[in-house]
């Protein structure tokens, strides 16, 4: 490695602060857990997490909740990952939740909602304190006053108004018994250095993320792909496009966007003059209301 | 755009030239920006955001649509949430993000009025650069000082005064000079390195990508172009060795039976291979035998990697311990005399227990002495305080239950600060800044 100026680009110091915080939780928590959805945030920290404790294994285990409509090629990604890195996976099942009667699936088949409280369940069965998110802070505005560090109560929940100020790299992890912190090591990561840092890094994602022709229907303006959860209604035409998925949520509800990228460094030139959020281009269940995510949040979603 | 409008054309030159523009090497900065709303800072930080176009469409489309006026209004592009909304005010530090082909930004934006302190704080304490907005027709007010004299507190290498609203004074030179004399005569009483004055009117873009032809009697960069070119490198500390151990590493696996490496980042300094180092507290000297990063080894380590370092002997290393070089040692001291700002309701008076975190080290303290209290307006200090209540800042000293390895702040920003920790509620209350003995 040259660098005889001692500086680093925007991906190593985005990379050098995400393994620094990582580390810390584990000196100091202790029981971390960091959640895993397959998706390519998660995938970028689960990375991180390799790095920062290699040649060692992950000194913690991978939880994934699984709210039973996942595409299969996520279920897939996942398991070959956790099998690869030789880490404990724990899947907290929405679908046995509901079976359980412990939660009910909102009318429009959204289980974004009732995910909350199956993931504070396995919380608590496992006793565990600290929770690795995926979350950026370009996400969204209610994530933009997130901390790396952030508090929860006994609840689970998020209370804006009262968070801990957050110094330097002063990270404080103390918390009493039943209270947990939520840990955002990619806080400073943006879409596009999620990107580059897999193009470089040369990071497995799910196909899902790459340009193909499917078989696809339009609903309220957006492009779904056909499959095991959407089904073509009444009078929706089926037609072939060429799209990819620029966010991997549950498979019922997220639409994909006509694309021509086949490769990461397709994706990036995509992203880079493409002038639409992520959520807001395919995440129907956050088209709510402007508030969505702040209300999630403070009822202990990620 | 709407999602179904067809794919991005990936052959255009438009998508050529993003795609080099997005994976350019960049480094990053960090920004603090202070200010209430009335000074147009919200204004100002949608302007940088749009012109560099980080802000997306579907972002921008809400923005117009709940804009008021005849034009798009800016300021609600970093619009906060709900609860602020209900009640007027900003509760908390937003991080930003932006970039251009030469550098990428994180800016905190830091709310002006309810708890100030704490906030410009919590931005500036990671900041390479501050900027103060100051309303062109109002002058320098007292909140302007305040910031000022916050941000070379926390010790931000540059500072940025932004005089705002010249459109509103007729874009007087006079105006303009006026305030740039009178904060350059207040900051030569501060630490401050490197002050920059720049008239801009936010609402207009004048001087903040581009020059303004309003001003041609205005000779320095834009606001943009100053950020874009500001040196930072040279901010750093690449004399003192140190590295605070934050985790120990041994796979215990076969393949990697006998490695044991330290993890941690690098706070100052450059370690190299080979290096002669001691370890802290038992002084013990060893060679350094390898560094690892995430690639794999390297020869040298830098602030802000996160390395692991190898030792050539199997000494009893662990967290809160700290690497050095043995001619160059950090003092170890149970005595810490430092500027403290305070975040609690309850006031941090003598004798009070706390604990304290310092690099990767965590004792506890106890409050010997309230030496003053710093009127941050005037810089008086007032030696009969003998407290310090929410959102004041003081000179204290503490004692603390094992020594720590310390700099003073204004030669290492990096081992030179702490946080204390109320040990009852577990809150973050007060940022402490080591001052020389």
């Amino acid at each position: 490695m040259t660098t005889p100026d001692y500086r680093l680009s925007q991906l190593e110091t985005l990379e050098a602060e995400s393994i620094h915080v990582i580390r810390e939780v584990v000196a100091e928590l202790e029981r971390p857990v960091l959640l895993f959805s397959g998706g390519k945030d998660s995938i970028v920290m689960l990375e991180l997490a390799r790095k920062a404790f290699a040649p060692a294994r992950i000194p913690f285990p991978v939880m994934h909740v699984d709210t039973g409509l996942n595409f299969p090629e996520v279920l897939e990604f996942r398991d070959k990952r956790v099998a690869e890195l030789g880490v404990d996976l724990v899947v907290a099942s929405v679908p046995d939740a509901i079976a359980a009667g412990t939660v009910k699936q909102e009318p429009n088949g959204s289980r974004n909602r009732i995910q909350t409280p199956v993931l504070l369940d396995a919380v608590e069965e496992h006793g565990f304190t600290a929770l690795f998110g995926g979350a950026r802070r370009d996400e969204d505005k209610a994530r933009a006053k997130e901390r790396m560090f952030s508090f929860r109560d006994e609840f689970g929940q998020w209370d804006p108004k009262n968070q801990r100020p957050e110094l330097w790299d002063l990270y404080n992890g103390r918390i009493h018994l039943g209270e947990s912190i939520r840990i955002f090591p990619l806080s400073n990561w943006t879409e596009l250095d999620i990107w580059q840092y897999i193009l470089r890094e040369e990071i497995a994602i799910p196909a899902l993320y790459l340009a193909e022709e499917r078989e696809v229907v339009e609903r309220q303006g957006m492009l779904y792909a056909v499959n095991e959860f959407i089904r073509p209604r009444d009078g929706e035409q089926v037609r072939r496009e060429t799209v990819r998925y620029r966010t991997v949520g549950d498979a019922n509800l997220t639409a994909a966007v006509p694309s021509e990228a086949t490769t990461v460094e397709e994706v990036i030139a995509e992203i880079a003059v493409t002038r639409m959020t992520e959520r807001g281009a395919t995440r129907g269940d956050d088209k709510v209301s402007d508030a969505a995510m702040e209300d999630r949040k403070k009822e202990g979603y990620f | 755009m709407t999602p179904v409008d067809g794919p991005v054309d990936l052959h255009s030159d438009a998508a050529a030239q993003a795609h080099d523009i997005a994976v350019a090497r960049k480094d990053i900065l960090r920004i603090a920006t202070a200010g209430s709303v009335d000074d147009g800072k919200s204004t100002l930080i949608g302007r940088l955001l749009y012109d560099s176009k980080a802000v997306f469409e579907d972002q921008y489309e809400a923005v117009e649509r709940a804009s008021k006026g005849d034009y798009v209004d800016l300021a609600l592009l970093t619009d906060g949430l709900r609860a602020e909304r209900e009640q007027g005010i900003t509760i908390d530090v937003a991080y930003r993000y932006f970039s251009t082909p030469r550098r990428t930004f994180i800016l905190a934006d830091t709310p002006g009025h309810v708890q100030y302190t704490r906030n410009m704080v919590t931005g500036a304490s990671t900041a390479d650069l501050a900027i103060v907005l100051v309303d062109a027709r109002k002058g320098m007010l007292e909140q302007s000082r305040r910031h000022a004299f916050l941000a070379s507190l926390l010790r931000v290498p540059h500072l940025v005064v932004a005089v705002n609203k010249m459109d509103l004074v007729d874009w007087s030179e006079t105006t303009y000079e006026a305030i740039r004399d009178e904060f350059t005569a207040f900051a030569a009483k501060l630490s401050i390195p490197d002050l920059t004055v720049v008239p801009i009117s936010a609402l207009n873009g004048d001087n903040v990508v581009t020059r303004s032809e309003n001003t041609p009697w205005y000779e320095g960069p834009s606001l943009l172009h100053h950020l874009e070119h500001v040196h930072v490198a040279s901010d750093r500390n690449l004399v003192d060795a140190r590295f605070p151990v934050q985790y120990v590493i041994r796979p215990q696996s076969d393949a990697h039976h006998d490695y044991r490496g330290y993890a941690g980042r690098v706070a100052s300094g450059v370690l190299r291979t080979g290096d002669e180092v001691q370890v802290l507290p038992s002084g013990l000297t060893t060679t350094i035998a390898g560094i690892d990063g995430p690639r794999g080894p390297v020869d040298e380590a830098f602030p802000p990697m996160s390395v692991t370092v190898r030792l050539t002997d199997d000494l009893d290393v662990s967290r809160g311990d700290l690497i050095c070089r043995p001619a160059n040692a950090p003092r170890a001291t149970q005595d810490l005399d430092a500027m403290v700002c305070w975040m609690a309701d309850e006031p941090l008076r003598p004798r009070q227990r706390l604990a304290i975190k310092h690099t990767t080290r965590s004792v506890r303290a106890m409050v010997k002495d309230v030496v003053y209290r710093l009127d941050v307006n005037t810089l008086h200090r007032d030696q009969e305080a003998g407290d310090l209540g929410l959102n004041d800042i003081g000179r204290v000293m503490l004692r603390t239950t094992q020594p720590l390895f310390v700099d003073d702040y204004a030669r290492n920003r990096a081992t030179g600060r702490f946080i204390l920790v109320d040990e009852a509620t577990n809150a973050t209350v007060g940022a402490g800044m080591l001052v020389a003995p």
